[in-house]
């Protein structure tokens, strides 16, 4: 498999880490691996993330009630544990997102500026 | 997350849980890479170099389940390498454990006492309304005069106390239901159990409220003297017993345990508790109504919200406003005050200062053991510098270094402690037994939770403090040096070695402190025991008996000095002829040299004839009655005049005898043969002083000698009654031969207390021996230590110096200049830990001048002694290394 331009690999912000896990739980309850990959289709393989990220990640959710986990079986037939949104998970996610768009649509009006008055 | 995450066990299935998750991780992204079709071990391969480090993610994963569960986890993992690394090590291991368990054992027992008699609150209902209350005459150096019956009414109706009842030792012939007995009295207000809210094991106490003017001929007795002298019968209760003459009624049995918060040994010791009105018989009006001190004191029970303090501040507005209101009776020269002090302050007594010094000499072991173990630590992490420079090679991190030497210390320390209080525990009873029995409360003793958390408590200080130099020096390990093997001889040697020396001055300045502890109390000994005592116990036996003081006066046999005259020859002649007597006396209780309670203690308020510029007022003086035979057979020398005689009776004019203190304090440089003084303001005759007899240490061996009267027994009457026996057989013998003269003059009499003077003298000295002893027990166990520390340490310093010293040897060193370099720079170490610890020792000879009567404040010889004593000691512990450094081999030192 290519590897994504070193460029284009984004440093993630732990909080941001933790957003993305979310979302990508939004879908339904998967297990570490699948969360990788699905990360990763999903952001078309901008965004890889570390699995010495990722599990950190998972321990912090579930430290913070905002997932749980339980032993599952994968597509595949393997015992795997698998992770699910909680209600609290759901509510942070929702409160998450809504910071998001509000510091996306700050970025992008910086970054779309209005056309400078000439003085 | 529940506290159950943090128990290590569970952690560690988390553990697996987390390996078993990642290795998932890997096996489903190997299968992926197959199913894309990559060969199988390319597949692994790559997978494995994808996921990154494996151990890692486990690690950062982990991190995130909080500080708590790791940091437990850690000390788990800690405290089980500890123990390992200990049992590799058993001679170091023993060595050390039995250090700290001698400290932290010594430290344990001895705070189990002071627990028990200063710290602990007393065993009643809110304890800290209790108090006790006494008079003092601080104007004329008068402590504890007593109390009178006007003043116990004035603070009783005061409002300050919730209810105050006198407290009056006496002893007692207790008969009736068994053979005679002397039982230990205590008479008190009605109120007195209400007061201490303590119920009996049986029966009833006092009705509180109980208007009997007199005794209510009622008696509560203790559970000792039930035990004793009624086989625990539970049927005594209601049964009727005499004492001397007179009827009471046993209403009660305390609980077991049960002591009365007594000020002195004696009051501690009740067996008795009659209930006294304090209005009537056997008192006489003027006795009632006279604001002379009567009892000794009282205790009370504070009304609610009032602290001591505010009971002392409202005591003292009282106490103004009686000394306006009878100007007679307080003079102002007396200075009358009223003490209020918690109950138990004055349980504990004098006894407070010894134990808390006896702790703080164990305390300094203590710290020596810690400073020696710290040096064997050192030691040991020269020879375990490898394991530590690899273990920060393979990236342990220093702060989990030093923490993992240091739970290493903790264990040490807490298996040593546990070892300590183990035997502390065991030898309870024996340890007991070692105190005199002047120290209060020790049926109270426990090794119980507190006593257990204190010796873990010091365990723990003790491990940290002999830890943390050594671990933290461990961080400072260079590890290429020691790597390259190249760490035996270097700065960190070097650096090592300056800490063990400061150690050594640690130990050697704390050593000279506890040895000159011990000096100056062998010297204040030494000192009271040298000095002649003015009186000669030797193979005197004294043995005592009381007359009764029955509560109808009528019956009292013993009412007139002519009728207790007649009793006293008649035990002197038939005392006289007992097989191997030499010569006999009798005399009042506090004719007793160093032991006579409160109620043989007699104060007479002594009236001079002629002011002589002193003021008119009557002025405390000790005095006691006795037969003229006294001063021959305690040896007092006369000095002037003559000493009392037979000639002198009721039917004479009253004489007395006085001692030089007397005489210098109030005639100097007279004569006062012929002058006359009365015993009491109430007393009707003048007494003529017909001679002067030398000062004899007989109130305190420590204390100098105070004025003191000897009156005639024939001529003053005394209820309490001791008789001196010169020669004789062995005190038991002695005690059932006066058994039977007295007896057989009165079969009611109880004859009791025997002891020789010397047991007296030995007993009064007990709990100061005690302390001395402990305190040189230590300052040898301080010695030992500090000795073994600096022969270790001068070893270790010159195995370094090996090379060095053969190079000097090599170039033409004598053997004796390295003999001398090597004495001379240890012991330059020593000096520096002398110099420091004299400073302490001045320091604390001035604490122990004010805390131990008769020890100096600062005594030169004393301080050189140790000073000296120190030097020898380590000199001798330097020499032997010192002199193997002399003879090392220039070759071998050179090849090796």
């Amino acid at each position: 498999m290519q590897k994504p331009p070193v460029t284009s690999r984004m440093e993630l912000l732990q909080g941001t880490l933790d957003f993305i896990v979310l979302q990508a739980l939004r879908w339904g309850p998967c297990h570490g691996y699948g969360l990788a990959q699905l990360i990763r289709s999903q952001s078309g393989n901008v965004l890889q993330i570390e699995t010495g990220s990722l599990y950190p990640a998972l321990q912090r959710l579930l430290r913070q009630k905002a997932i749980s986990t339980e032993w599952g079986m994968s597509e595949n037939d393997r015992r795997v544990r698998m992770y699910r949104l909680t209600g609290k998970g759901r509510g942070r996610l929702a409160a998450e997102r809504s910071r998001w768009e509000q510091i996306s649509r700050a970025i992008a009006g910086l970054m779309i500026p209005p056309v400078p008055e000439d003085t | 997350m529940s506290i159950l995450e943090w128990l290590p066990w569970e952690r560690a299935r988390r553990t697996a849980e987390l390996s078993d998750e990642l290795r998932t991780h890997l096996d489903l992204a190997t299968a992926d890479r197959i199913a894309r079709g990559e060969a199988p071990a390319a597949a692994a391969a790559n997978a494995r170099r994808e996921f990154g480090n494996l151990g890692l993610a486990t690690e950062l994963s982990r991190d995130q389940w909080g500080s708590a569960g790791m940091w437990i986890e850690q000390l788990w993992q800690d405290m089980a390498f500890a123990l390992r690394v200990l049992r590799r090590a058993p001679a170091f291991t023993i060595a050390a454990v039995l250090t700290v368990a001698i400290g932290v054992g010594g430290s344990t027992a001895l705070f189990s006492i002071v627990d028990a008699t200063l710290l602990r609150p007393l065993p009643y209902p809110h304890p800290e309304q209790l108090v006790r209350v006494v008079d003092d005459y601080p104007g004329v150096g008068g402590r504890d005069v007593g109390m009178s019956i006007p003043e116990w009414h004035d603070l009783e109706r005061s409002g300050i106390f919730s209810d105050i009842s006198p407290c009056w030792f006496d002893n007692n012939n207790l008969s009736g239901l068994v053979r005679p007995q002397r039982v230990s009295l205590l008479i008190v207000a009605p109120n007195y159990f209400n007061l201490l809210g303590v119920a009996p094991r049986l029966g009833n106490t006092f009705d509180p409220r109980d208007p009997t003017p007199g005794f209510n001929q009622q008696a509560v007795i203790s559970d000792g003297l039930w035990k004793r002298l009624f086989g625990g019968d539970t049927g005594v209760v209601g049964r009727v017993v005499q004492l001397d003459s007179d009827s009471y009624r046993i209403i009660g049995v305390m609980p077991r345990g049960f002591q009365a918060p007594g000020d002195t040994r004696d009051e501690r010791g009740t067996e008795v508790w009659p209930a006294f009105g304090f209005g009537g018989a056997p008192l006489d009006d003027a006795t009632i109504q006279s604001r002379a001190g009567l009892f000794p004191s009282a205790i009370g029970r504070l009304a609610r919200g009032v602290t001591v303090a505010d009971a002392q501040r409202r005591v003292d507005a009282l106490v103004q406003s009686l000394r306006r209101q009878y100007p007679a009776d307080y003079p102002a020269e007396r200075d009358w005050h009223v003490r209020v002090l918690p109950l138990a302050d004055s349980v504990a007594g004098d006894v407070g200062r010894p134990l808390l010094l006896l702790l703080g000499g164990v305390g300094v072991v203590l710290l020596i053991g810690c400073a020696n173990i710290a040096n064997l630590l050192l030691a040991r992490a020269s020879a375990r510098g490898r394991e530590m420079a690899v273990r920060q090679a393979l990236g342990g991190g220093t702060s989990r270094l030093v923490r993992q030497l240091l739970t290493e210390s903790i264990v040490l320390a807490v298996i040593g402690g546990a070892v300590g209080v183990a035997i502390v525990a065991a030898s309870k009873h024996a340890l007991i037994g070692v105190l005199p029995d002047s120290v209060p409360r020790v049926n109270e003793v426990a090794i119980d939770w507190r006593v257990w958390a204190f010796s873990m408590g010091a365990s723990l200080a003790a491990g940290v403090l002999f830890g943390l130099v050594p671990a933290l020096r461990a961080r400072r390990v260079d590890i290429t040096a020691v790597l390259r093997e190249e760490g035996r001889s270097n700065t960190a040697g070097l650096a090592r070695g300056q800490a063990r020396h400061a150690l050594i001055i640690v130990e050697f300045a704390l050593s000279l402190v506890l040895l000159s502890a011990s000096g100056l109390l062998a010297r204040s000994m030494w000192d009271m025991l040298r000095v002649s005592f003015g009186f000669n116990p030797r193979d005197v036996t004294v043995v005592r008996t009381r007359l009764p003081y029955p509560n109808d006066a009528s019956e009292d046999l013993y009412a007139t000095v002519t009728e207790e005259s007649r009793f006293v020859r008649e035990v002197l002649r038939q005392c006289k002829t007992l097989p191997g007597v030499r010569d006999v006396a009798l005399g009042g209780g506090a004719a007793v040299p160093l032991d006579h309670p409160y109620q043989d203690q007699t104060l007479l308020r002594v009236v001079f004839e002629r002011a002589e510029g002193r003021s008119n007022d009557p002025l405390d003086v000790t005095g006691s009655e006795v037969t003229p035979g006294y001063f021959g057979v305690l040896g007092l020398s006369l000095k002037r005049g003559r000493l009392l005689d037979e000639h002198d009776t009721d039917a004479s004019p009253p004489v007395v005898v006085i001692n030089e203190a007397m005489a210098r304090a109030f005639w100097p440089g007279q004569d006062p043969i012929g002058r006359r003084i009365k015993t009491s303001p109430r007393a009707a005759q003048w007494s003529t002083i017909v001679g002067v007899v030398a000062d004899a240490r007989t109130e305190s061996l420590a204390e100098p000698v105070r004025p003191q009267v000897y009156a005639s027994l024939y001529q003053r009457e005394a209820k309490h009654l001791a008789i001196f026996v010169q020669g004789g057989g062995a005190p038991a013998v002695l005690e059932r031969q006066v058994r039977d003269v007295v007896q057989s003059l009165n079969p009611s009499l109880p004859v009791f207390g025997v002891e020789t003077l010397d047991a007296t003298i030995t007993a009064s000295l007990a709990l100061r021996r005690l302390s001395l002893v402990l305190i040189a027990l230590f300052a040898g166990i301080a010695l030992l230590l500090s000795a073994i520390g600096i022969y270790g340490v001068v070893a270790y310093v010159v195995s370094e110096r090996t090379q060095e010293i053969g190079v000097r040897l090599a170039l033409g060193a004598e053997r004796s200049q390295v003999l001398g370099m090597v004495m001379r720079q240890e012991l330059g170490v020593v000096i520096i830990g002398a110099t420091g610890g004299l400073i302490g020792a001045v320091f604390l000879s001035r604490v122990l001048a004010g805390w131990v009567s008769g020890v100096r404040s600062l005594d030169p010889l004393t301080l050189t002694a140790s000073v000296a004593v120190l030097t020898a000691v380590a000199a001798a512990s330097c020499y032997l290394p010192a002199r193997r450094a002399a003879g090392i081999e220039p070759v071998i030192a050179l090849r090796g």
